[in-house]
């Protein structure tokens, strides 16, 4: 995230030409990333679509409890934090009063699939004209790696020393699929950023999601897989190897939904 | 239009107080004793051009009330006792985030589900904390719809000049009683500041950041630093009380809300018969009005504070009274209602 790079035209950023500059949008800040950490990568295709649609000015983003907390290190654009896992319904009362400013909320699954359950869902349920970016890494990274609710069967975390039994701490949770039954979700699609061929899917898919509110066509949502290394245990490669080989084969990639 | 009287709840009256103020954003969840409001406000947005959410739940009622005042407007939800309990994580991120809004609590019986009766039980919720952290808010107690009205606008005032919640304590009895009301159309006008903080899109100016979070060393005693001089302000500038008789009395009663109103009656009838008794009653209970009690400390001989609940701000009146005299309590919980004959019993065996 540390860059000196030069910034490209607001507007015109993320054309073929200006592909290693940084986006206006993001920050020249120090990471606080963990090393093979997805985050980074995310925020990064979030600025890139903000600024290639020129709606910097006008974007407020809901940052989630998580890694993801100080995201407004990052960002350069109006933030506000959120109680945890109430981010869609802060998105919620900030888009109702503002509905010509683009907001979206920034979460992960602890923030979005456990503690705010009931927020995603209903926001969905509305038809909140509201982007959501989903970062599902299958832990709880900020509080050092707890099993979260879409930790894999089997997998080994800090409260699953014995790897996630379904009989004890139930199934993983599939978000995109249960919201895809809502009338009022209208763009569903769930990516990974774990190779450059799949980031560049993920570029597209957060896109896709930012134009969806801009042409006011209601709820978005990506769930974009990302990796934990640290605690996964295992090295930058290998936690990009088992997004492919494992995470991905329980979370279909792909467009669960688009009207 | 101007001192138009019309007939209607304590629930109602807030409602309007809100509109009066410019209320443009509402968000709510059912539960009664309050659910008047609620549906008030409801219509009432739908006519002026507001937003009116029926939340998921009291969490994210208040969460989006969070949004809509971090966005810039004014927001405010509503309750009663079981569900303000739930919206205190939000309210403390709102003290926290120096988010202003306005928050009604229609108390009932306690604790638990408790009942729908009228209760006083969350008076140390209200002006103690509630949620987690160190944070004040400005509680007003009004005591007739009339003053549900009229302090639900001045609460909106006070929010966005101390950029910090208010809230609006109230019970079922004054929530659901009905009584005339005057409106104050062309006659209040809304205090209205500069947000030069709120989010609208970071257009000619740097980003704006509302955050409670600060990890950075020593950067959050500060922020709390900053906050207690707040307060301080707040309590300098915010108390508000009434009395009766306080510099004339043997016995000074303290109640406040509802129950002042059967307190004033009681005092009075005690007067009637050659008793001196006089009435404190608390506008806001927090900033708690101190110095009147310690006032009336110097003349009266006795405390006698009744309240719908075990006895809370019989707490905050035996701190202002600093040993000097006795302090009494009557109390009811549970929906029960101190009538004016148990209050001039009371009274009697007192003097």
């Amino acid at each position: 995230m540390k860059t000196g790079k030069k910034k490209i035209d607001e507007g015109k950023a993320g054309t073929g030409s200006n592909i290693a500059a940084c986006p206006v949008s993001l920050k020249a800040a120090e990471n606080h990333y963990c090393a093979g950490c997805g985050h980074g990568i995310v925020h990064r295709l979030v600025c890139e679509a903000i600024d290639e649609f020129g709606i910097r000015e006008k974007t407020i983003a809901v940052a989630p409890v998580g890694c993801a907390v100080i995201a407004y290190d990052y960002w350069d654009f109006d933030v506000t934090e959120a109680p945890h896992g109430r981010t869609p319904a802060v998105a919620t009362g900030i888009k109702r009063v503002r509905p010509n400013n683009i907001v979206f909320t920034y979460q992960g699954d602890g923030d979005l699939a456990a503690i705010g359950t009931a927020e995603i869902i209903h926001a969905a349920n509305r038809g909140e004209n509201i982007t959501v970016i989903f970062v599902n890494n299958g832990v709880y990274g900020m509080t050092g790696g707890q099993m979260a609710p879409t930790t894999l069967a089997g997998q080994k975390t800090s409260t699953s020393i014995y790897g996630r039994s379904l009989r004890n701490h139930g199934y993983p949770l599939r978000m995109l699929e249960m919201l895809a039954v809502l009338p009022g979700a209208k763009y569903l699609e769930r990516v990974a950023v774990n190779s450059s061929h799949e980031v560049l899917r993920a570029r597209r898919a957060i896109k896709k999601a930012f134009k969806m509110q801009i042409d006011g066509k209601g709820f978005s949502m990506v769930e974009v897989l990302s990796m934990c290394p640290t605690y996964w245990g295992m090295t930058p490669i290998q936690a990009a190897d088992r997004i492919k080989n494992e995470v991905a084969t329980f979370y279909p990639l792909g467009v669960l939904k688009s009207c | 239009m101007s001192g138009k009287k019309i007939l209607i709840c304590g629930n109602e009256a807030c409602g309007e107080g809100a509109v009066m103020a410019g209320c443009a954003f509402y968000a709510g969840y059912p539960i009664t004793p309050q659910n008047e409001l609620t549906s008030y406000m409801a219509k009432r947005m739908g006519e002026t051009g507001g937003v009116f959410i029926q939340a998921e739940t009291e969490l994210a009622a208040i969460n989006m009330v969070l949004g809509a005042s971090a966005a810039g407007v004014r927001a405010m939800t509503s309750s009663s006792s079981p569900g303000v309990s739930l919206k205190q994580e939000g309210i403390s991120y709102l003290a926290g985030c120096e988010l202003p809004c306005v928050i009604v609590n229609m108390q009932r019986g306690g604790p638990g589900l408790g009942n729908i009766g009228p209760a006083q039980g969350d008076y140390f919720q209200s002006v103690k904390g509630g949620g987690h952290g160190d944070y004040k808010l400005i509680v007003l107690a009004p005591a007739s719809a009339q003053e549900l009205m009229d302090y639900t606008a001045l609460a909106f005032d006070l929010a966005d000049k101390y950029r910090n919640p208010v809230l609006i304590l109230g019970d079922g009895l004054i929530g659901q009683m009905m009584e005339p009301v005057t409106l104050r159309t062309g006659e209040y006008k809304p205090q209205r500041v500069e947000k030069p903080w709120a989010l609208t899109g970071c257009a000619g100016r740097k980003q704006n950041i509302i955050r409670s979070l600060l990890l950075g060393d020593g950067a959050l005693e500060e922020h709390n630093k900053k906050l207690q001089e707040k307060f301080a302000r707040m309590k300098e500038a915010e108390v508000r009380a009434e009395s009766f008789n306080a510099k004339d009395s043997d016995i000074v009663l303290v109640a406040y809300g509802s129950v002042a109103r059967t307190a004033k009656a009681a005092m009075q009838a005690a007067r009637d018969s050659g008793l001196k008794v006089g009435l404190i009653r608390p506008i806001t209970l927090w900033p708690f009005p101190e110095k009147m009690i310690q006032e009336a400390a110097g003349t009266c001989n006795k405390f006698l504070v009744v309240e719908m609940s075990a006895g809370q701000m019989v707490e905050d009146v035996r701190l202002a009274v600093n040993g000097k005299r006795e302090v009494h309590f009557y109390g009811r919980m549970g929906g029960g209602i101190p009538t004016e004959a148990e209050i001039v019993r009371q009274i009697e065996a007192l003097a």
